[in-house]
């Protein structure tokens, strides 16, 4: 184990070189670019044996894995924004061909307006595509995530590929200190890549196939399951994480405070973090506030949303996204999951963030301040200028 | 040098049991492709007729490693299959795609180029017949001049296509690519010829074989490798090869007053007036003239 | 020979036999073309010369060539009358089917 000071790309692509993906294929956008360039380095440098391909677009990023994956290696590839949506067609393809594909996902603003910063627009309007979703708060957890997200996707009983979202600029160009495993203890505890999804010269397969009426049903379902299997794993495989590396993590969700929380922030990625140091100056204020941090989007935490709030009374989901004509995608999420689990919590959206806009410790007191009269609106954080 | 024949080729059938429409010149191309390739042909066949008609679950009529991959992603899947073979350790193998006309030239077009850029060891055909047949017979950018379409119809004002075919041989060879050529299944001694040829240089390959559609040309079903002769014949195919930097033309242009039968003896250009199909006899001439004097003053 | 062929394994499929994923042994088929033709072309092996140019020429494959004579597989041949048309001997005719 070495440690190191690094930005979240960083971080992340020592992550993914600890893996040892056979291919990478990526094309460059902002501000997902170091994560490449390191990849890149390393491969230069002889310290990772990878194929690094350069792809002429994030389309092909996608389509160059699959085909990766469909060969039966291990693959990594990495996108953001406009990019995400440019390869939009091929991540339903990469989850209904259940390809456990790994890609980081530096969450960014879509256009238009052009902006370049962070903000989650891009991600949570690919919930729906079958990729699992995992949001990360800091540069340790998305180092870590790197290293689980392989482990979960190619599980047996979840073949689903995997992407790990982290906050452009605020998680991907921010430094921090995180500790670095040893390849050795990596190896250790994610085997190579074994799969029968995949092109087998000696007893043919045909791949990627077309199931009409009859037939197409059984397969989305069998991908649900596969999703839904997630459930399961994700919680072994992070106690096994921890044996090895000393490191827990808290499954689907995060609670902060949450065992006598009247006032509840939901929310995910690295916000979370400011979320839960106002908590706790709240906490000695004695106001009984709490955060519930959603790690994966999908598969989606509907039971362990609802049996955190059961105490709750006002909760708020802050989000950096918007729906356009509903209101923010996770505030949908969470209302789904809460309709007749018994919580009798109000619940209100604060939409904030948007193309990089910072959100201080002032606006979240703000939330807490407002739950206190149980508001249920759909709200918008930073349409004054200032 | 003596290329591959009927009768040295494999007795065996990789692509069988389809559900082409009878008399497919694409899917003739493909079946005899792999026949050239064998058993250890990887193909990639994107969403497009050869997909369609190949890989309706439970019924695969691939006898090899065959997969489809998105509309506009067969050559970046076929890069990515390399590698992944690669990776493995596994050597012996061809990767192969097949794609349409509007798969390749427009779709497809920018995978395309950025698999050439990388030269990567795979071999690309494209199966042209001339419009986007799978969805019933669209405009593609290689449908020809003056040909009805279900999107550039026969109308009293506008008759038809009134762009002329892309030249993609010439863009693709502008890549550098190590070999390049056009084909016709109307001639597939020449086009085994150029697939095993394929088969044996290394980097990206681009093989562009005319493959009639008697269902979107209007034509009679057992007429499919007579017109893919015929339009090679009257100059309107041209079979060519671009190996080490250099164009080669394989054929000359045999019967070029054949064009009248050929344009007359299909559907979709019995709107033509003698006057277009003396346009398309211009745009021809003009055609096979640049290349002479591009030859001659290459000093070839 | 290797050729894709029909096969029984399987009549029903159900979440419990179906591939865990869009990938399955290759050339399987489970249906036939035949119903597709209103004429077949019929060989007189008499008159065949052996050339292969039906065989090669046939975009399903349904031409065999077995001791040197063309034959059909009427399973899969949809009755296109390629083979029929570029036969220089005359040794193929398209009859209707009834």
């Amino acid at each position: 184990m070495t440690r190191a000071f690094v930005s979240g790309n960083e971080a992340f692509a020592q992550g993914i070189s600890l893996c040892r993906p056979a291919v990478i294929s990526a094309y460059p956008i902002t501000p997902q670019t170091i994560v490449v360039e390191r990849l890149s380095e390393m491969v230069a440098d002889g310290k990772l044996v990878s194929d690094f391909i350069h792809v002429e677009s994030e389309h092909s990023a996608m389509s160059c894995a699959i085909g990766a994956s469909a060969a039966g290696v291990r693959v990594f590839t990495a996108t953001s924004s406009q990019g995400l949506l440019y390869m939009a067609e091929c991540l339903p393809y990469a989850a209904g061909g259940r390809f456990p594909i790994v890609m980081m996902n530096a969450d960014r603003s879509v256009a238009l307006p052009w902006n370049i910063y962070g903000d989650q627009s891009d991600s949570l309007s690919q919930i729906s595509s079958g990729w699992i979703q995992f949001y990360a708060m800091n540069a340790q957890e998305a180092l870590d995530m790197a290293i689980m997200a392989y482990r979960i996707a190619e599980d047996p009983s979840v073949s689903i590929p995997f992407m790990v979202n982290l906050d452009g600029f605020n998680l991907t160009h921010t430094y921090e200190n995180v500790d670095i495993p040893a390849q050795d203890a990596v190896d250790g505890f994610l085997p190579p890549y074994k799969t029968d999804n995949r092109i087998d010269l000696e007893e043919p397969v045909n791949m990627g196939f077309s199931a009409g009426p009859a037939y197409n049903t059984l397969f989305k379902m069998g991908e649900h399951q596969g999703m839904l299997n997630a459930k399961c794993a994700i919680p072994a495989i992070e106690d096994e994480f921890f044996k090895v590396f000393g490191r827990g993590y808290t499954g689907l969700v995060e609670k902060h405070r949450l065992e006598d929380a009247e006032l509840v922030i939901i929310t995910l990625g690295c916000v979370s973090g400011l979320c839960m140091d106002v908590t706790d100056r709240l906490r000695e204020e004695g106001v009984r506030a709490g955060v519930l941090r959603i790690r994966y989007m999908r598969p989606f935490p509907d039971e362990e949303v609802s049996s955190a709030l059961l105490g709750a009374k006002a909760v708020c989901v802050l989000e950096k996204d918007v729906s356009f004509g509903n209101a923010g995608t996770v505030f949908g999420e969470v209302r789904s999951a809460l309709y007749g689990s018994g919580c009798s919590c109000t619940v209100c959206n604060r939409i904030a963030g948007l193309g990089g806009r910072d959100i201080s410790s002032d606006d979240i007191r703000c939330i807490f301040e407002e739950l206190r009269d149980g508001p249920s609106d759909v709200r918008f954080i930073g349409g004054q200028t200032s | 040098m003596s290329g591959p024949t009927a009768k040295t080729i494999t007795e065996d059938e990789y692509f069988y049991g389809h559900k082409a429409c009878a008399g497919c010149g694409g899917a003739l191309a493909v079946r005899i492709a792999l026949k050239v390739l064998g058993r250890r042909a990887v193909a990639v066949l994107p969403a497009g007729c050869m997909s369609a008609v190949g890989f309706n679950f439970p019924n695969l009529c691939f006898a090899n490693n065959a997969i489809i991959s998105t509309f506009a992603g067969t050559a970046s899947m076929m890069t990515g299959i390399e590698a992944g073979l690669k990776a493995r350790g596994l050597s012996d193998y061809t990767v192969v795609g097949f794609a349409g006309d509007g798969g390749t030239a427009d779709i497809g077009l920018q995978a395309l180029s950025g698999c050439i850029d990388r030269n990567d060891d795979v071999i690309y055909i494209c199966y042209d017949n001339e419009a986007y047949m799978n969805t019933g017979t669209q405009k593609s950018s290689l449908t020809p001049f003056g040909a009805s379409t279900t999107t550039t119809p026969a109308g009293s004002i506008v008759r038809g296509n009134t762009r002329e075919k892309k030249d993609l041989l010439r863009i693709v060879a502008a890549h550098g690519i190590p070999y390049a050529a056009t084909a016709s299944v109307g001639y597939l001694d020449d086009y085994m010829m150029k697939v095993e040829k394929a088969s044996r240089i290394r980097g990206t390959k681009f093989i562009h074989v005319l493959a009639p559609c008697p269902t979107g040309w209007g034509a009679r079903t057992d007429m499919t490798v007579e017109l893919a002769r015929k339009a090679v014949d009257t100059g309107l195919w041209r079979l060519e090869e671009f190996e080490n930097g250099e164009f080669r033309l394989n054929r000359g242009m045999s019967d070029p007053a054949g064009i009248r039968d050929y344009i007359r003896s299909q559907k979709r250009f019995a709107h033509l007036t003698d006057e277009d199909i003396a346009h398309i006899e211009r745009f021809r001439d003009a055609r096979w003239k640049d290349d002479a004097q591009g030859r001659s003053e290459r000093g070839l | 020979m290797i050729v894709p062929r029909l096969t029984s394994d399987i009549s029903v499929w159900s979440s419990d036999n179906l591939p865990s994923s869009t990938c399955y042994r290759a050339g399987t088929l489970v249906d036939v073309n035949a119903g597709w033709r209103t004429v077949r072309p019929v060989i007189n092996a008499g008159l065949c010369k052996g050339c292969y140019r039906c065989y090669l020429h046939c975009p399903d494959g349904t031409i065999r060539m077995e001791s040197g004579k063309a034959s059909v597989d009427y399973d899969f041949c949809k009755g296109c009358g390629i083979c029929a048309r570029i036969c220089s001997f005359g040794c193929i005719s398209m009859e209707v089917e009834r």
